[in-house]
């Protein structure tokens, strides 16, 4: 199985973010969250590589936890979210009839009506007593719909294939069908997913964050312009401030979305299709 | 026969995505551990810097919870809420500004939002798939690679850095665009028309970007499925010309999915429009949105998301009305 250059590419700059993001935090002196650690606005200087704020943080230190915790976020709340859309899929797809129904109309209905706005009420309604994790629970209700459809696409076309007929004949359940017969099949389509559910998280939590609407007191790629812009940090020219965190979420996004698309080549490469 | 079951599937999955987008907006917050009531009278009273008697209390709680709607069983608020929303298109008034009527401040948005979208997505949605078209079909040339690669790069980034960028180059850096849309209200002019324009500009080419990744990447992916397959080879021996195998053989064939697809991504575009608007000042839906959660407006808030599932839900519905238009052979089946 060969690698292809973009997997590879999103693989690396991934790697460098995550032992980055896990590993710099140990050599860390103060929390980079507290305020008027430093003297502020300073210029980029051997001890603040990217200077410090208007708040008096070192810009630095306060990207790597921010990566830190919006990967963390993205992945946990991924995991739920690809759990959610397999087996919603699966059930859609293989079972069928009513439960089918049921699934298609919640499918479409969330993937035709906007996330954003519903998402700003819910985290107005929990304004004041709002946690991180909340915002990710939330997030998981819109989360699911794109990969539940095609997992359920696939899961309807395998159900008409004969080795499931030879599974049902040969006595097997339902649940081992779909376990041992079905969930290969999908197995690839989860990972990709996976992977494009941690881009839209990290995404919508930033972008809930850059409006003040997310928990902004945590570090996050959002919440750093949050407090950027609040302290008009563009009409001071402090840009450094605005600049780096968009330049890190450029490059992060780009990592993980050439790892999705580099993975979903290399796997319809090895079924034979060479697209 | 095919045609009138196309359309009455279309209609029924429409009318089915709104009873459940609504019936979810209106149980989801009522679901979360947050009171608007209680909240409402919290945020009074820390304002307030003093309590209020109980006798106070409690009518200022009955009160609130009229205006909010939220008295009698779940299930009773909930089928006046459907009465309200779907037959009369009542929000009542808005909570911050009082007594003006929500629908008055909707009406007012409205026309900036669509125009905004409507246009930006379909600039995009051209461009998108023309670029994309390019790149499928000559796809092992040095010219479609860079295509590609401007597809991947900008897919990934988000609305809000889109934003952002432009507002540091074009507002900051080298100021030639306003920082906030500010239109004077008055008689549609030549020259109010021209502001409007100047204003829109820095928005909608936001949308545009943030958008055509996405366009580039798709259309490429299908175009260069559809030029492999045995019709386009039985063209090409056939003789015809190489452009007109690329537009009416490949690309007539490919939009089709991707006509699907817009109208499928018309909720995810709209949430990105959202974001855009509000860091723009732009006049619009978004901006509303953004002002009644800030300053606690449910009323607002709700009637806003109810016109925003009416509006997408019914511009999907217009394009998949349209789609048989562009492929005949829905209505010969």
């Amino acid at each position: 199985m060969k690698m292809n250059i973009r997997l590879k590419i999103g693989i690396i700059i991934l790697a460098i973010f995550t032992l980055g993001s896990l590993i710099l935090p140990f050599f860390m002196e103060v929390d980079p969250s507290r305020q008027g650690t430093y003297p502020k606005n300073m210029p980029f200087s051997l001890e603040h590589p990217l200077g410090t704020n208007s708040l008096g943080q070192d810009i630095f230190w306060f990207l790597v936890i921010a990566v830190r915790n919006s990967l963390m976020l993205g992945v946990s709340v991924s995991c739920v979210t690809t759990f959610v859309a397999g087996s919603l899929g699966l059930i859609a797809g293989y079972v069928g009839g009513w439960l089918d129904r049921v699934i298609t109309a919640l499918m479409d209905t969330a993937i035709a009506i906007p996330a954003f706005p519903i998402l700003i009420v819910l985290s107005t309604l929990v304004r004041g007593n709002t946690s991180f994790w909340l915002v990710g629970v939330i997030l998981v209700f819109f989360g699911w719909p794109w990969s539940a459809r095609s997992v359920r696409s696939m899961a309807l076309s395998i159900r008409e294939r004969e080795f499931i007929s030879m599974a049902k004949f040969s006595g097997s359940t339902t649940l081992e069908i779909v376990r041992r017969e079905v969930f290969p099949y999908v197995y690839a389509l989860l990972v990709v997913a996976f992977i494009d559910a941690i881009l839209w998280v990290t995404t919508t939590e930033a972008a809930l964050a850059v409006i003040g609407l997310s928990k902004v007191e945590i570090p996050t790629l959002g919440s750093i312009i949050f407090w950027a812009l609040s302290y008009n940090a563009l009409f001071i020219g402090e840009y450094i401030w605005v600049v780096a965190p968009v330049v890190t979420t450029v490059i992060l996004f780009l990592g993980i979305f050439l790892t999705s698309t580099g993975y979903n080549q290399m796997y319809a490469t090895r079924r034979g299709h060479d697209v | 026969m095919g045609l009138v079951r196309y359309i009455a599937s279309r209609v029924g999955s429409y009318l089915v995505v709104l009873f459940v987008g609504l019936t979810v907006t209106f149980f989801l917050p009522r679901l979360l551990p947050s009171d608007p009531v209680e909240q409402y009278i919290y945020e009074l009273q820390s304002q307030a810097g003093q309590t209020l008697s109980p006798d106070e209390m409690a009518s200022l709680r009955e009160t609130l919870s009229q205006i909010y709607g939220l008295e009698g069983s779940l299930f009773s608020q909930y089928l006046g809420y459907l009465e309200r929303v779907v037959l009369h298109f009542d929000f009542g008034p808005s909570l911050s500004s009082f007594p003006t009527p929500v629908l008055e401040f909707i009406r007012r948005a409205l026309p900036w939002t669509v125009g905004l979208l409507a246009t930006s997505v379909l600039i995009s949605w051209v461009i998108g798939n023309l670029v994309g078209l390019l790149a499928g079909f000559f796809h092992d040339s040095r010219g479609a690679t860079v295509l590609e690669v401007l597809g991947v790069m900008l897919y990934p980034i988000p609305p809000y850095i889109v934003a952002l960028v432009l507002i540091m180059l074009f507002a900051y850096i080298w100021p030639i665009f306003p920082l906030t849309t500010t239109i004077r209200p008055g008689p549609l002019t030549f020259e109010k028309i021209r502001t409007i324009l100047y204003m829109s500009f820095l928005p909608a080419l936001a949308i545009v970007m943030t958008r055509l990744g996405w366009n580039i990447l798709s259309m490429k992916a299908v175009s260069f499925a559809n030029k492999e397959e045995p019709y386009v080879t039985y063209a090409r021996l056939k003789g015809t010309r190489p452009r007109t195998i690329m537009t009416g053989y490949v690309g007539r064939n490919s939009i089709l999915p991707q006509i699907t697809r817009l109208s499928l991504s018309l909720g995810a575009i709209f949430s990105g429009v959202v974001l855009i608007e509000i860091l723009f000042s732009y006049p619009g839906l978004g901006l509303l949105m953004r002002v009644a959660a800030g300053t606690g407006d449910y009323n607002m808030m709700y009637g806003t998301i109810v016109i925003t599932i009416f509006a997408v839900a019914t511009a999907a519905l217009a394009i998949d009305l349209l789609y048989p238009l562009f492929d005949p052979r829905i209505r010969y089946r």
